[in-house]
């Protein structure tokens, strides 16, 4: 972390992984509007979270993300984080101590990826080598080599190497709470689903408190501890685990977002392991596969694709631990399956 | 009165040190002129670039600037400020601006939002934000104003020999008096060529200048 500028953010900046903000009654009232954008929202999000806002365009859910940096100023209510008040700091010196990520990523197109990523340091005032340090040390981190692409310019760059340094330039000072909104939107399906691993693996190490806004409920389940399912007005309808809002939605609204098909996406949350696995000798076929760590969905679509009736799964060394088949699938979400006692071998 | 080529050429043979100095003289009152107008037009630019109201204003009145021929404003200068450089170079800036200043607004408001809201939500000031980002930005466009300028006052110089201002405009004023005189179109050929070519001169200078000023990133 940098020292400690002599601002009131040191409670702020003295962390580097998770602080806790609070929302409370926070309104945004645009003048010469009938409704407000975002109505006495109150929210409370626990050090090292990582918050899903989900709902339709237009929701107010950018707008309530926005109030957290001040990039749009609240009518009224309250936020902190760490206790600190929000609305009475220096809001440039508050932002530099929030990472923020937008979905068009706005890279610098004048500066090289290095000064992208130095562009907190510099307003910091780190020394040189501090701030090098750092930018090679991101640059590895989001999988881009330093060598290669530190004196490269934006343009120069696809769309998933840009967002990459755009979560770069985020994280570049370590700060304790992450904004974005809707990073990964503008890719395409492949390299989101790539740059969503790749953040959920950074997320496990880091720790931050991260408010991630999407309109993608699937990107909302994959990522999120916990998802707020938000309506009109900014107006939480549901603020659970991913988990107890596909089993239990709480109105009409939640059921007719999450759509069709809760059953699958649940299965995205569970790994393979979470099933009673068969025994070994239940897989017929030796050619496919499913490791410990894939999700039940994965065995879902394997045993549809194969046409098997159960697959073999492996450990990390290989070897092969059970099979699973449809049964201990649907066992796991709760549906009641013909009690054929099972048993199990491992 | 016939173009007599080998007269020409013994005129420039014998005013050859001449020439260069009324070509020098140009050049550096055109290049002073342009740089004082660049860092007024840039300024004036950040200042007024996010305020519509102040905005139109200015950019109005530098267009009633070029407006004015340049005989009547030097004519106009002239009781004021005397012969010479300054009013000369007081009309070179009052051409420049229009141009320079329209460029700076084009290109600090033609900054991506994007661009701007990232650079706000990384806590950079306003004013960094316009220092850092978006003056870098706009130099391509900023440089491509100053390079109107710069021909337009490589044309409006050589007028300002009316009010015995430096430059090549002294030879086509000298030649235009002497008019049946032996050397007149030798002279105002001579001047009027100079200008021409110290226009081409410059402007392929703006090419390189441009090159070398724009970051590598916002190249074509």
């Amino acid at each position: 972390m940098p020292k400690a500028p002599n601002t009131a953010l040191i409670q702020i900046s003295g962390k580097t992984s998770g602080a806790l903000i609070e929302l409370n009654n926070v309104t945004k009232q645009y003048p010469n509007q009938p409704v407000a954008a975002v109505e006495n929202f109150s929210m409370t999000v626990q050090p090292g979270e990582l918050i899903m806002f989900v709902g339709p365009s237009g929701c107010g859910k950018t707008t309530t993300m926005k109030m957290i940096n001040r990039i749009i100023e609240p009518t009224s209510g309250s936020i902190s984080i760490d206790g600190r008040d929000v609305l009475s700091l220096n809001p440039s010196e508050l932002r530099r101590h929030i990472g923020y990520v937008i979905q068009q990523i706005g890279l610098f197109p004048h500066m090289t990826i290095a000064e992208n990523i130095a562009v907190v340091p510099k307003l910091l005032g780190w020394t040189k080598e501090k701030t090098s340090d750092r930018v090679q040390e991101l640059l590895t981190t989001v999988g881009l080599e330093p060598g290669d692409f530190a004196h490269r310019y934006p343009k120069q760059l696809s769309g998933g190497q840009q967002q990459r340094v755009g979560v770069a330039r985020a994280l570049a000072a370590d700060p304790p709470v992450m904004l974005m909104d809707e990073p990964f939107g503008a890719t395409d399906p492949i390299t989101r689903e790539k740059l969503q691993a790749e953040f959920l693996r950074l997320q496990a190490s880091l720790g931050k408190t991260i408010i991630f806004v999407t309109h993608d409920f699937d990107e909302a389940v994959r990522l999120g501890d916990r998802i707020a399912v938000l309506s009109n007005r900014s107006q939480i309808e549901q603020f659970d685990t991913p988990a107890n809002i596909l089993t239990n939605p709480a109105n009409e609204y939640v059921s007719s977002f999450i759509g069709r098909g809760t059953a699958i996406k649940r299965l995205v949350l569970v790994p393979v392991t979470a099933a009673k696995l068969g025994p070994a000798s239940a897989a017929t076929r030796t050619t496919s596969f499913v490791q410990t760590t894939d999700s039940l969905r994965d065995a879902l679509d394997a045993l549809v694709l194969t046409g098997a009736s159960a697959l073999a799964v492996r450990d990390e060394e290989n070897r092969i631990v059970g099979s699973i088949n449809m049964e201990a699938i649907s066992a796991v979400l709760g549906v009641e399956v013909p009690l054929l006692a099972r048993t199990t071998e491992n | 009165m016939n173009l007599d080529l080998n007269g020409l050429f013994k005129f420039w043979s014998r005013r050859w040190d001449d020439i260069l100095e009324l070509l020098g003289e140009h050049l550096a009152v055109v290049s002073l002129s342009l740089l004082i107008a660049l860092v007024l037009g840039v300024g004036v630019g950040m200042l007024v670039w996010n305020k519509p109201m102040s905005r139109s204003v200015v950019i109005a009145a530098a267009g009633v600037a070029l407006t004015i021929p340049s005989l009547a404003l030097l004519a106009l200068l002239l009781p004021i400020f005397g012969l010479g450089w300054i009013p000369t170079v007081i009309a070179l800036v009052m051409y420049s601006l229009l141009p320079i200043v329209r460029n700076t607004v084009v290109g600090l408001r033609e900054v991506p939002p994007a661009i701007m809201e990232s650079a706000l939500g990384m806590g950079m000031t306003p004013f960094t934000v316009l220092l850092r980002v978006q003056l870098p930005m706009a130099w391509p466009i900023i440089i491509t104003g100053v390079r109107v300028a710069a021909q337009v006052t490589i044309g409006v110089a050589a007028i300002a020999a009316y009010v015995a201002g430096p430059g090549l405009g002294q030879f086509i004023f000298q030649g235009l008096s002497s008019l049946g005189s032996k050397n007149a179109l030798n002279f105002a050929l001579t001047g009027t060529l100079g200008v021409v070519v110290l226009a081409l001169l410059v402007d392929a200078a703006f090419v390189a200048i441009t090159r070398i000023t724009t970051s590598r990133g916002l190249r074509a």
